[in-house]
């Protein structure tokens, strides 16, 4: 199983479907703790990056993640837009050396962590990228751990982002930024071939 | 070596307003904003903030910012530019505000910087 060009098109179109798909219940997640777009911020980046690589067809790995950060970096606007883009850049640099998955998510968690400032259990996109940058590292992602992850969320104090001003009053709400991160590892494993 | 001012704000209109302000105290120090995302919409552009160095006639740079990712896009900003970003925690308006009339009294970095410290709230 190798991540190739045609197969992380096809995770990202599946990605972007997803989106699309929950656009308004993302950012009705995000209403109540954030300023309510998430979800049409997403859907633009995602619809940006299907373009970019539609009109560009990448010819490398490395290419391909650059032009899905790039996308996602000029056109997501809110704080996912560095955040997710600093994901796929560093699996673009990343990819310069190695396809292997794990190093490409280890990686990725590693600079989300970085550009945001947040750790494991402040109720951000963190809480699914480093869990499940571990499991796929053990080699047994499944969708019950994405579900899982996603789901911690709920009962966690926001420490970053906007949701963190309101503090405690942010517990019993889901972090959009993780839902949304849960599509992506989801698309991954209903992608055949990758993992 | 100058030293110039970028303010970075999700909102077009603050980001152009407040460079109005300090130019009352500061108008000879090098002065550029970015405000909005690409579309003019309210958060922030690595682009535009990109754009706003380049066109600061500064090759050093004093970086104020209002909110969280106005921060991590100032980053990728800062981590793509040739000159020299310095970014604050600082309150937005009076510390771009300290800073322009220190640097228009040629006031060296590290005492603005000094004065800056109090000023920091994130």
């Amino acid at each position: 199983m190798a991540l190739t060009v045609e197969n992380l098109t096809e995770w990202i179109n599946s990605f972007a479907a997803k989106i699309a798909e929950q656009k308004d219940y993302l950012s009705e997640l995000d209403t109540p703790i954030g300023d309510g777009d998430h979800g049409n911020n997403m859907a633009r980046g995602v619809k940006a990056v299907q373009e970019s690589l539609t009109s560009k067809k990448p010819a490398e790995l490395t290419d391909a993640f650059k032009q899905i950060a790039m996308a996602l970096i000029s056109k997501v606007g809110g704080a996912s837009g560095p955040l997710y883009g600093t994901a796929f850049l560093e699996m673009a640099k990343k990819s310069k050396d190695t396809s292997d998955l794990t190093e490409l998510f280890a990686a990725a968690a590693a600079g989300i962590k970085k550009r945001g400032g947040a750790q494991v259990g402040d109720k951000t996109m963190v809480d699914v990228w480093d869990p499940l940058a571990e499991k796929i590292k053990a080699g047994n992602l499944a969708q019950a751990d994405v579900d899982a992850a996603v789901n911690a969320t709920k009962d966690l104090v926001a420490k970053k982002g906007r949701a963190s001003y309101l503090g405690e009053r942010s517990v019993g709400h889901l972090d959009p930024g993780a839902v949304s991160s849960g599509y992506l590892f989801a698309a991954l494993i209903e992608t055949e071939g990758i993992l | 070596m100058s030293l110039g001012i970028t303010i970075v704000s999700h909102v077009p209109d603050i980001a152009a307003g407040l460079p109005k302000l300090l130019k009352q105290v500061a108008a000879d120090v090098p002065i550029t904003f970015a405000g909005g995302t690409d579309d003019g919409d309210i958060g922030t552009s690595m682009e535009k903030i990109s754009q706003a160095f380049e066109d600061n006639a500064a090759d050093e740079i004093l970086a104020f910012y209002d909110l969280g990712s106005a921060k991590m896009n100032l980053e990728m900003a800062e981590e793509m530019s040739d000159k020299t970003i310095h970014l604050y925690d600082t309150a937005l308006i009076e510390s771009a505000y300290t800073a322009a009339s220190l640097l228009q009294a040629d006031v060296p970095l590290k005492d603005v910087e000094e004065q800056l410290k109090p000023l920091k709230v994130k």
